[in-house]
């Protein structure tokens, strides 16, 4: 029997059905694809430098999956070198029992506030709801995460919890919301974050407990690791007596050298640079420097039930880099809200319905238009288009009785898909199929019917029209231009 | 079953299919194949990149160089070991910090800089590593103060992330700095500039 997760993993509405409200909304479909556009390039300059790229993805990909494997053995030990350097480790069932643990804590220390760094897994676990509910005020401190929470909105990119925002709209938030700030301030980049600095400032100096997520924990250590840019982790890491990390228990590596691997994977997926402005990395507790108490809760909230699927599993091995949200189209232009949890994009189609179970968030795995360039983007090569076809089968299987066509139909889908030859030529005969609807849509781009066999997408939701040329077939033309334009052109990058 | 037994037993039914061993293939560099000697000029490239401030010294003009980027008053905050000679040709009011008489967060809030050494620097990457050893001191000296200058012997820098991790000790607090702080947020463009130190000098001596 599985224990599944709770917490802000699911939204009021399928899919879908937020997606078309989020459609309408032209300024927002501007804003994102302006930043993933510009953070996609810049992650695909300084990953093309590395010439050993692919072998860092191997190296990650097989390191997680190993501690899948071995995750009760590797938690255990964990838990035994953080105690032993001063830690106090905290185990949580699930988002309610986590948010109660942390909650106690804070209590415990007698502070009435906390500051905190950002977080997908306190986001997930609808921390701040529970603190606020307890009298205490949490404060984001990374800039992202405070124009949220400035504008009481919900976070909708894994990396830039803001990403939906433009400048414009970041300078009216801070304008009407944040004391202190001045009307005159403008909408350069450099002024808000000036002003964002400003208003932390005596808040971190006089912060008493901080509350942070980790990137990575080292079993064989207890050390945890916080990337970051801005500077507000490190504050948070240093000055306050009190520190409690939230740490999912996907986030274990085994041990101190494999962070060699995700070090270089994690910030060039990520933010699209060669290493990210800080990283920290701490041992329980260091007498004289940082907190003098430290406390770690290792949160379950699903994964145990993730990884009791041999397929689904893969999932547990993201290192939340974004890249994926990124490069999706769908995500593009639906945003993150539609998918009503605190992961949205590849990855949240396929690690929400798992820790929800698949019945509570059955449309997420049609999220996903399945064109593969998240697979292409992935840095520990998670097989995402693969996972959303089996998850698929697994929400249709949940429904067996009253959808037993739909059922079938699936499961040949997911045959046809798990080869590249058969998916493009049934590609191909769809497209076929839809041309005449082409000419007659004019310029709209989806049909709510595709012809059998892909018409298993469509019985319940509208499907875009093939495109012309599929990714793969893309993929295939240009892969010998680009390999010849690259024979003629000594390849750029590293000088060393 | 308390939360620790459960979460376990979830795991261990979890995995009741018997996954197969993992071998973890290592075929990406470990050693970098950069010219020694070019390692320097490495990671001042990437340092300027990211706009850290980068300068040239020798080991007989290093107070010099240090005496000219840092402001004449002051003040200066210092790890208690920061070698004497590095601030032979300083004027302005020094703040040692040290284990008898820590120096609070007001008094390195009103700081102008703060100098430091650091235990490695990563050419590739353009890191410096500082892990609270000679030279470093606590990690908030190098937060707090809005100007950070580090001085890096050029013996002490390594081509790549997996040289830069083996030369750390795990347990010891480790801060990896490559460039001064920033924020991609805002549309996702990276501004220079945030609650860390704005203004990063990385000062190398050969
Ligand atoms: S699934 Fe892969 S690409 Fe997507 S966020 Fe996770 S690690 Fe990054």
């Amino acid at each position: 029997m599985n224990a599944y997760g709770t917490g802000h993993l699911y939204g009021p509405a399928r899919f879908e059905k937020a997606a078309r409200v989020e459609l309408a909304k032209p300024q927002l479909r501007e804003n994102l694809r302006h930043a993933t556009h510009t953070i996609r390039d810049r992650r695909e300059e300084v990953v093309d430098e590395v010439p050993d790229w692919e072998q860092l993805r191997e190296s990650g990909q097989a390191i997680k999956a190993r501690v899948a494997r071995q995750l009760p053995e590797l938690l255990e030990r964990f838990e035994a070198a953080a105690v032993e350097a001063g830690a106090t480790v905290h185990w949580a069932r699930d988002a309610d029992e986590a948010c109660r643990i942390v909650t106690g804590l804070v209590k415990d220390t007698g502070a009435s506030e906390a500051v905190k760094i950002k977080s997908m897994t306190t986001q997930e676990i609808n921390l701040n709801e529970a603190l606020e509910s307890a009298g205490i005020d949490a404060y984001e401190t990374d800039l992202a995460e405070l124009i949220v929470q400035l504008a009481e909105d919900k976070p909708s990119h894994i990396l830039v919890p803001a990403i939906h925002y433009n400048r414009e709209e970041i300078r009216d938030i801070f304008r009407q919301r944040m004391p202190g700030a001045a009307d005159t301030l403008s909408d350069a980049p450099e002024e808000l974050a000036e002003a964002a600095r400003t208003h932390l400032r005596r808040r971190f100096l006089s912060a008493r407990v901080a509350i942070s997520g980790a990137n990575f924990a080292v079993a064989d250590t207890g050390t945890l690791v916080v990337v970051e840019s801005e500077g507000n982790g490190r504050m948070c890491l240093t000055l306050p007596e009190t520190l409690i990390s939230v740490v999912g228990i996907d986030k274990l590596v085994p041990s101190f050298a494999d962070l060699e691997v995700f070090l270089q994977l994690l910030p060039r997926s990520s933010t699209g640079e060669r290493m990210n402005p800080y990283t920290s990395m701490w041992t329980g507790v260091t007498p004289g420097d940082g907190p003098q108490r430290t406390h770690i809760v290792l949160l379950d909230n699903g994964r145990s039930a993730t990884l009791s699927d041999p397929v689904g599993r893969q999932a547990l091995s993201c290192i939340r880099c974004s890249a994926c949200l990124n490069v999706c189209p769908v995500y593009e232009r639906a945003g993150g809200h539609a998918y009503g949890s605190v992961y949205p994009g590849p990855i949240g189609a396929i690690i929400s319905p798992q820790l929800t179970g698949v019945g509570e968030n059955a449309s997420l795995p049609y999220a996903s238009t399945l064109c593969g360039a998240c697979n292409d983007v992935c840095p520990v090569k998670i097989d995402i288009a693969d996972v959303l076809v089996h998850l698929r089968g697994r929400a249709v299987d949940a429904k067996r009785d009253t959808l037993s066509a739909e059922r079938i139909a699936m499961r040949l889908l997911s045959w046809i898909m798990s080869d590249p030859r058969r998916y493009g030529r049934a590609l191909r005969a769809a497209r076929r199929g839809t041309a005449p609807l082409a000419a007659l849509l004019g310029g709209r781009r989806t049909v709510r019917h595709l012809p059998w066999p892909l018409s298993a997408w469509t019985s319940s939701r509208d499907a875009p029209l093939p495109a012309a040329e599929s990714f793969q077939e893309w993929w295939q033309r240009t892969r010998a231009e680009r390999e010849q334009a690259q024979r003629g052109n000594p390849s750029k990058g590293e000088t060393s | 079953m308390n939360a620790r037994e459960e979460v376990l037993a979830r795991l261990r039914s979890a995995l009741g299919d018997g996954p197969a061993e993992v071998a973890v293939p290592r075929a990406y560099r470990r050693t970098g194949t950069c010219d020694p000697d070019r390692l320097a000029e490495l990671l001042a490239d990437r340092l300027v990149d990211y706009r850290a401030g980068v300068h040239w010294s020798s080991q007989d003009g290093l107070a010099e160089t240090l005496s000219a980027l840092l402001p004449a008053e002051g003040p200066l905050v210092v790890p208690p070991d920061v070698p004497d000679r590095w601030l032979a040709a300083y004027d302005g009011q020094v703040l040692v910090d040290s284990d008898d008489a820590p120096l609070g967060t007001g008094t390195l809030d009103g700081a102008a800089s703060v100098l430091t050494g650091c235990a490695t620097a990563i050419a590739q990457t353009g890191t410096l590593v500082l892990d609270g050893g000679t030279a470093q001191g606590r990690r908030l000296l190098t937060l707090i103060p809005d100007h950070h200058v580090c001085v890096v012997p050029v013996t002490d820098i390594v081509d790549t992330v997996p040289e830069g991790l083996q030369r750390l000790a795990p347990t010891r607090p480790l801060t990896l700095i490559s460039g001064p702080s920033a924020t991609s947020d805002i549309e996702l463009s990276r501004v220079e500039g945030v609650h860390g130190p704005r203004r990063l000098d990385v000062v190398l001596v050969r």
